[in-house]
């Protein structure tokens, strides 16, 4: 379920990824990301990534429980991108190699 | 290979001399005859880990739980006086499942003040009692007091609830624990309840997937990617630091620098920049000594130690986190499995992060395990061989099947039949 809210001024270059990657759970981030092309994750990393502990330090001013709805966004980004960083980094394929079939849904986990 | 020292036997298989060295079996996980004699001599006698006090947070909070193996569903319920209890899911009218929301056969939980059977409205305490009955006076002779939930015996160690299906069990939870489990006593897994919870329907016998989890042998041939290729060795192999066996239960604990620890290299971009990774985050508020029993080897530098609790619980504790995995049996070739990683709450968005990408990372090599080991039943339901090896790094697994045989043994002998 992508949204319509914007990152935060200081990101609005990564705006062009918000649609496509601001997810708000696990199983989204997981099914976009193994269904995604190498080539979509490595330009949504490499633009990404360089900015990624300026963006985890911008979220960090805020405290967890209040986030505002840019910030939020943000953290949903974030997220995708420590899930693209295990194609793209680690096993560079969408899917984990040699998994073949195997499915791990997670069911339970802290919000934001 | 040889930096850990072995026991004076000169290896720690030997140390248990009634393991033996010889092949091994695995016709216990492809046979259907023997799925049967599991359900009877195990899982209707074993203390089973159906959750933990975090899962029934008040009075009246419940959940359930479908025990396939076993053929029954049972409910865990906090009661009026903050106990916890469990019940077979059963209604004492007309035998309905009574507690489910969307399906029957899908697990539930919830909050209630009283449980109410979808069929004719009978309802019950959270104590169990039988509470009202619709037009009670339409019935004949009836003893409500006789009328409650049927029990199931029920009881707490360290945060995790267990319950016996037996009428009477043998031993008390903390008697079959024993006490190089309950060496755990202190581990602060009461205050780790920031949970990342993982269910998977895994094409595997439960015994099979669980033997993966309990030897480090196969680490760098199925996951080579755990080790950044910058610093990977083909050739690698791995060696544990300490193997300990209690009764039906098993301890291994690995050794080793801290991954963030070593140079840059030897960690992903991803780990270097949120500060987490493979072996969870860098620093935890709770960091400080472990109870000694989380390090019954002493092991210096500590990694993890990996406590296989008979039958299908397995909990990991790391400094200031903890991983826990159930493994259910659903039939002879398939298991669901469940995988549970704790962590101190988080205060800041930045911990969040940090516990994010040790469960994504958690995620991708559990996949591996789940994949490969559908190949595994496979191969071994059409084996030719019927006999196979295993090293001193698979003594656990040499024990596990040891243990599950005995209890099925065990099984016959008390009903004075020859065993399988």
């Amino acid at each position: 379920m992508s949204t319509t809210a914007r990152l935060p001024e200081e990101f609005s270059d990564l705006e062009p990824f918000a649609e496509t990657w601001c997810l708000a759970t696990e199983d989204e981030r997981f099914e976009r990301r193994t269904t995604s092309s190498m080539e979509e994750m490595q330009a949504f990393y490499e633009c990404f990534f360089p900015r990624l502990e300026e963006a985890i330090e911008y979220c960090d001013k805020h405290p967890l429980d209040r986030l505002p709805q840019d910030v939020q966004q943000l953290l949903l980004l974030i997220y995708s991108l420590i899930m693209v960083a295990m194609s793209v980094e680690i096993f560079r394929q969408p899917r984990a190699v040699d998994a073949a079939d195997a499915v791990l849904v997670r069911t339970k986990d802290p919000r934001p | 290979m040889g930096r850990w020292p072995k026991p004076p036997e000169g290896s720690w298989t030997e140390h248990y001399p009634e393991l033996g060295t010889g092949p091994i079996s695995f016709e216990d996980s492809v046979s259907p005859e023997f799925y049967e004699l599991e359900r009877e001599a195990i899982f209707k006698r074993a203390w089973l880990n159906v959750g933990r006090v975090e899962d029934v947070p008040r009075s009246g909070s419940y959940f359930t739980k479908e025990l396939v193996v076993a053929r029954t569903s049972v409910i865990v319920v906090r009661d009026g006086e903050g106990a916890i209890r469990a019940f077979h899911n059963i209604c004492r009218h007309r035998g309905n499942k009574l507690v489910w929301s969307d399906f029957p056969r899908e697990e539930t939980q919830g909050f209630c003040r009283q449980f109410t059977c979808k069929y004719h409205g009978w309802r019950y305490g959270l104590d169990g009692s039988l509470a009202f009955v619709q037009q009670e006076g339409e019935f004949f002779d009836l003893d409500k007091p006789s009328l409650g939930l049927k029990p199931v015996h029920c009881d707490v160690w360290a945060g995790f609830i267990f319950v016996n299906l037996a009428e009477v069990p043998r031993e008390t939870l903390r008697e079959f624990l024993g006490p190089m489990v309950t060496g755990l006593d202190g581990y602060p897994f009461g205050e780790m309840t920031e949970r990342y919870d993982f269910v998977g329907d895994n094409n595997s016998n439960w015994k099979l997937f669980a033997d993966a989890f309990q030897e480090y042998y196969h680490v760098p041939a199925l996951h080579p990617q755990q080790v950044p290729p910058a610093v990977r060795n083909p050739g690698a192999g791995f060696e544990c630091a300490h193997f300990q066996i209690d009764g039906p239960h098993r301890v291994v604990s690995t050794a080793g620098a801290r991954r963030w620890t070593l140079a840059p290299e030897h960690m992903y971009p991803i780990e270097v920049a949120t500060r987490s990774g493979m072996v969870g985050p860098w620093h935890t508020p709770g960091e400080g000594p472990l109870p000694p029993g989380a390090n019954p080897g002493r092991v210096e530098p500590f990694g993890i130690s990996n406590f296989q609790i008979f039958p299908n619980v397995e909990i990991l504790v790391y400094e200031g986190w903890y991983i826990w995995y159930r493994y259910w049996p659903t039939s002879p070739s398939t298991h669901r499995f469940e995988g549970t990683l704790g962590f101190y709450p988080a205060t800041t968005v930045r911990e969040r992060i940090e516990h994010e990408v040790a469960s994504v990372m958690f995620k991708e090599f559990a996949l591996q395990d789940a994949g490969m080991l559908g190949g595994t039943q496979t191969a071994l339901e059409m084996s030719p061989v019927k006999e196979f090896p295993l090293g001193d790094q698979e003594v656990l697994v040499r024990h596990f099947h040891k243990v599950v045989g005995d209890w099925v043994d065990a099984y016959h002998r008390e009903r004075g039949e020859a065993g399988p």
